[in-house]
């Protein structure tokens, strides 16, 4: 597996055997049928328990909630691992880890921690993510749903989110509305909802072209009535939905090599046994450039997220620099995915090959968790000073 | 249920060698090593049998220099309970040799069983299992493809040359593993984390003498190329033309 | 002058092919050496005396026959004991067994019980001065390693199949002499042995070897494997490894860096892409063909001979034409 500045040096034992340990797993159980639940557009459900037992979910969160209680270069290379498989897949564990189980964790009581996390953990509660809603994307400060605190102290939920994975599949979503009427971006409060309250439903998302082995749904709250103890007491605002996006970002950041990895070993080993002019084309310059400029792009891309990840266990990386590396690391990587598919003539249309699955997947990866457009303001901003937002 | 596992750390069974300068090791630039898969199948038979008996300890060994220990703690990310390394600046090619180290530290364990693999890909000369069971007097069962213990007892499948034989036997008894018994398990993130804390000794090892020592290495000659005859059936007189004139195998 | 004991392995009452490469080292060894004895112990139940004579045909200047009614399966511990017992009682410069089912049992048990170095599964063995040099192939097939064995004696197992037996006729005496332990009285006792397919030489006898891959599509299209192993007559079956961890074939079928490694003098590799892992068990054939639908497949680069083409028509194809060539004869 592409290693050309030797980073595997640069980790830990215990990082390296996390890797290997997931990779084994992708080979093994992933591959083998992902190309075609691509194609029948179905999410491959029944890995969930062999993930779970794997220990992949909510992997840098503390053991004592029954989390893996790993380092973040290790969740990251979890990340790369899985979207080595699946963009789908990784999407899932991220919604599990990053946007469900990270907001109970780091918004929620203690005693909503030890009643969800282990059990999410095991993957026998699967939670998603409903921050974005259909008019409000790139500006989620702009939501509409609403959640009004009732006099016995429950709440009346109402309004509706749009894209979110696992949506359909989730016991619980962990769903960010404004309150109280009050519709300043100062009134968000996080609300633990199990999916089977009476007025939650959730659709799925038809007609997608990427993303096909993944669950995205629309969900619709009408009058939907929450206990009490289905706030996250810690949460106030919209930093607290961003700080979940920003683990997202990070773990994606490393998905985002994983994706690209996967399509430059293809292109390589086929520009090695593909023979055309009695050579393989592998030989050939135009061809040599394509892996050349994958090879160099991919290799920046390790090196982003390695430093990145170091920084963030030591506690002081910022936003902006995730937002750096998500951008970049996705950037490159839909490049990278474009050209194996080109490098890979007629049979890289073939569901056979991962290019095109990856290539189409990577789009959405584009357009989520901030699109490539909202982290260059992002950074645009960091850099001058200034906000180019509105 | 107290179970031994002898494992070996070896190169990737993927590698393409090369021969180092030296000319009698291989090049070990970007070589990638992990435990010996016969090692790891009969890693995963130790924790398997200690699962089904529901209680025990398996303890795992290996002899060399402090790179082993990672291959032991893998052993114990996959769910070992402890690990012990024979410390030694290298391993020797002499099967023997290790035998002798293993069978010094093994002695006084008080254990029920003892597996290796079968040999290792890297000397590929399956000495070190049946050696060390002799020296402890032990019964042996060389080369299990199939193992059940129970009672204190054991029953295995040999392969035999076209045909099989069925074994059994009283433990305290050794076993070398042959493949296709058990798949062996990757460890989870928990069992990685949870291997650190896991004890792992280190003690010289009492290495024998060595008398088998490498002289030289070689990569085997190349095939000279060969030559597509031609597609389908209408290929195939072509074929037995030359099976019977050229190489004279019809 | 030294003298060389050989272990001459028999089932049942019958020699078994290795036997006779054995001692065709062990003559080449004596003669090595000055023009010693070869001694060569056969053991087996009544009736395996028989076969003392054809020992001698390869070299064996004694032959000490075993005979017991325990020995009709393999008495591992009893015949141990014997050789290394004999082994203490008179010197040898070495030790010769095959590398088989029952030789990499015994090989190391010597070993221990003698304090004697030992190389297992070689391809070459020579005298050098008070060592010998011997040719290995290890890293499962991928490198050849040269090993010194220094110390008398030295145990040395021969690969099966890799050094053709050889005449060198010899009137063998016949030297009658009991198991140095009770055969009967084994710690690892052997309950049934059950026979693999019939009338199939096995993999590491059989000059021809017709193995099959996942290019067969269905387990039930080893037939066409088998059909064309029986045209040949002589051939053994074997599998990849995809195949057998599908349970298409058993495990002990398997060709391949963890499963058998065979050296026939004609492979056939039928709907097998080449993986590394497989090539690693066969590469060392005398003459390999190849039959693929994709020609790009890496069994090509090392084919002598290749047919691309579906697997399931060109089989049957071959098949015909080998027994109308075999008619001929």
């Amino acid at each position: 597996m592409l290693d050309f500045f030797n980073i595997d040096s640069q980790l830990s034992e215990e990082e390296r055997a996390v890797r290997d340990s997931v990779r084994r797993f992708v080979d093994e159980r992933v591959l083998p049928i992902i190309g075609k639940c691509y194609v029948e557009g179905r999410f491959p459900k029944e890995l969930v328990p062999e993930m779970a037992a794997l220990g992949v979910f909510g992997a840098n969160l503390p053991e004592e909630y029954g989390c893996a209680g790993l380092n973040n270069v290790a969740y990251g290379l979890i990340m790369q691992e899985l979207e080595r498989g699946d963009s789908g897949v990784r999407s899932f564990a991220s919604v599990q880890g990053a946007l469900a189980m990270y907001p109970i964790y780091a918004f929620g009581s203690e005693e909503q921690r030890r009643a969800w996390l282990p059990k999410m953990a095991r993957g026998d509660v699967i939670g998603c993510f409903g921050l974005t809603e259909a008019d409000f994307g790139s500006n989620p400060a702009g939501m509409i749903t609403m959640a009004h605190e009732q006099s016995d102290g429950t709440w009346l939920l109402n309004g509706g989110k749009m894209w979110i994975t696992n949506g359909s599949t989730a016991q619980i979503s962990v769903v960010w509305a404004k309150t109280n009427g009050d519709k300043s971006e100062r009134s968000i409060r996080g609300f633990i909802v199990p999916t089977n309250s009476k007025g939650f439903k959730a659709r799925d998302q038809k007609g997608k072209l990427s993303l096909r082995a993944s669950d995205t749904s629309e969900l619709v709250f009408e009058e939907v009535h929450l206990p009490n103890d289905s706030l996250l007491p810690k949460s106030g605002g919209l930093k607290s939905p961003l700080m979940c996006l920003t683990q997202a970002r990070f773990g994606i950041s490393w998905g985002a090599i994983g994706a690209a990895m996967a399509c430059y070993e293809e292109a390589l080993s086929y520009s090695k046994n593909r023979v055309m002019f009695d050579r393989p084309i592998g030989s050939f310059q135009l061809q040599q450039a394509r892996l050349a400029d994958m090879l160099t792009e991919i290799t920046k891309a390790q090196l982003v997220s390695l430093h990145l990840g170091r920084l963030k266990d030591a506690g002081t990386y910022t936003p902006q620099q995730v937002s750096l590396a998500k951008r970049n690391n996705v950037d490159m990587a839909t490049d990278v995915a474009r050209e194996a598919r080109r490098l890979l003539g007629a049979v890289g249309i073939l569901a056979e090959y991962g290019a095109m699955r990856h290539m189409a997947n990577l789009e959405s990866v584009y357009t989520y968790e901030g699109t490539h457009d909202v982290h260059t303001l992002i950074l645009g901003q960091a850099a001058t000073g200034m906000s180019a937002f509105q | 249920m107290k179970i031994a596992v002898c494992i070996k750390r070896t190169p990737d069974s993927e590698t393409r060698f090369r021969i180092g300068a030296s000319g009698s090791a291989i090049d070990e630039a970007g070589v990638k090593f992990d435990m010996d898969d016969f090692a790891s199948y009969a890693v995963e038979v130790a924790l398997q049998i200690k699962e089904k008996a529901g209680a025990g300890e398996v303890v795992v060994l290996a002899l060399g220099p402090d790179n082993v220990q990672e291959t032991l703690r893998k052993a114990m990310s996959m769910g070992a309970d402890r690990a012990i390394q024979l410390k030694a600046d290298a391993v020797p090619f002499d099967g023997l040799a290790i035998a002798k180290a293993l069978a010094a530290e093994l002695k006084a364990g008080g254990f029920d069983l003892l597996l290796f693999g079968k040999h290792a890909f890297d000397t590929s000369a399956g000495v070190v299992g049946t050696a060390t069971a002799e020296l402890l007097d032990l019964p042996c069962v060389t080369a299990a493809s199939k193992l059940e213990i129970a009672n204190g007892k054991g029953s295995a499948r040999r392969e035999l040359e076209g045909a099989a034989e069925m074994v059994e036997f009283v433990l305290p008894a050794v076993v070398t593993i042959d493949e296709g018994i058990a798949r062996p398990r990757y460890p989870s993130l928990k069992g990685i984390m949870a291997a650190k804390k896991k004890p792992l000794e280190s003690k010289p090892a009492q290495l024998g003498a060595v008398r088998v020592a490498v002289k030289g290495m070689a990569l085997p000659p190349d095939r000279p190329a060969g030559r597509i005859i031609g597609e389908g059936t209408a290929a195939v007189p072509e074929l037995v033309k030359l099976l019977q004139t050229e190489a004279k195998v019809l | 002058m030294a003298n060389i004991l050989v272990f001459a392995e028999s089932r049942g009452t019958d020699l078994r092919k290795v036997a006779g490469e054995a001692v065709t080292v062990a003559r080449r060894l004596a003669d090595a050496s000055g023009g010693g004895e070869v001694h060569a112990l056969l053991a087996g139940p009544p009736g395996i005396a028989q076969k003392a004579e054809a020992l001698g045909k390869f070299g064996a200047d004694v032959v000490l026959v075993m005979e017991h009614p325990a020995l009709a399966t393999f008495a591992r511990e009893a015949i141990a004991a014997t050789l290394a017992a004999r082994a203490k009682a008179s010197s040898y410069r070495a030790i010769v067994l095959g590398f088989s089912a029952q030789g990499r049992d015994l090989g190391p048990r010597l070993a221990a019980r003698l304090d004697a170095p030992i190389a297992s599964d070689v391809i070459d063995v020579q005298i050098a001065g008070d060592a010998l040099t011997v040719k290995h192939p290890a890293y499962a097939n991928k490198v050849v390693v040269t090993l010194t064995v220094t110390g008398s004696p030295a145990i040395v197992s021969i690969r099966p199949a890799a050094i053709t037996a050889s005449e060198s006729l010899r009137s063998a005496r016949v030297e009658t002499i009991q198991p140095a332990t009770d055969p009967a009285a084994s710690r690892v006792k052997v309950t049934q042995v059950v026979e693999g397919a019939k009338g199939r030489p096995d993999l590491a006898d059989a000059p021809v070897i017709i193995a099959g891959g996942r290019g067969l599509k269905a387990p039930e299209n080893f037939k066409l494997v088998e059909e064309l192993a029986d045209a040949f007559g002589n051939a053994a079956v074997g599998a990849t490894r995809a195949v057998t961890d599908e349970g298409w074939r058993p495990h002990a079928d398997q060709i391949g860096q963890t499963g058998r490694q065979v050296s026939p003098q004609l492979y056939v590799a039928v709907g097998i892409s080449g993986a590394i892992q497989h090539l690693a068990g066969m590469r060392t054939s005398k003459t390999i063909v190849a039959i693929n639908k994709d020609k790009e497949a890496p069994i090509f680069k090392v084919a002598d001979y290749g047919i691309v083409g579906d697997v399931l028509e060109v089989v049957p194809a071959l098949t015909s034409a080998v027994r109308e060539a075999k008619k001929g004869h």
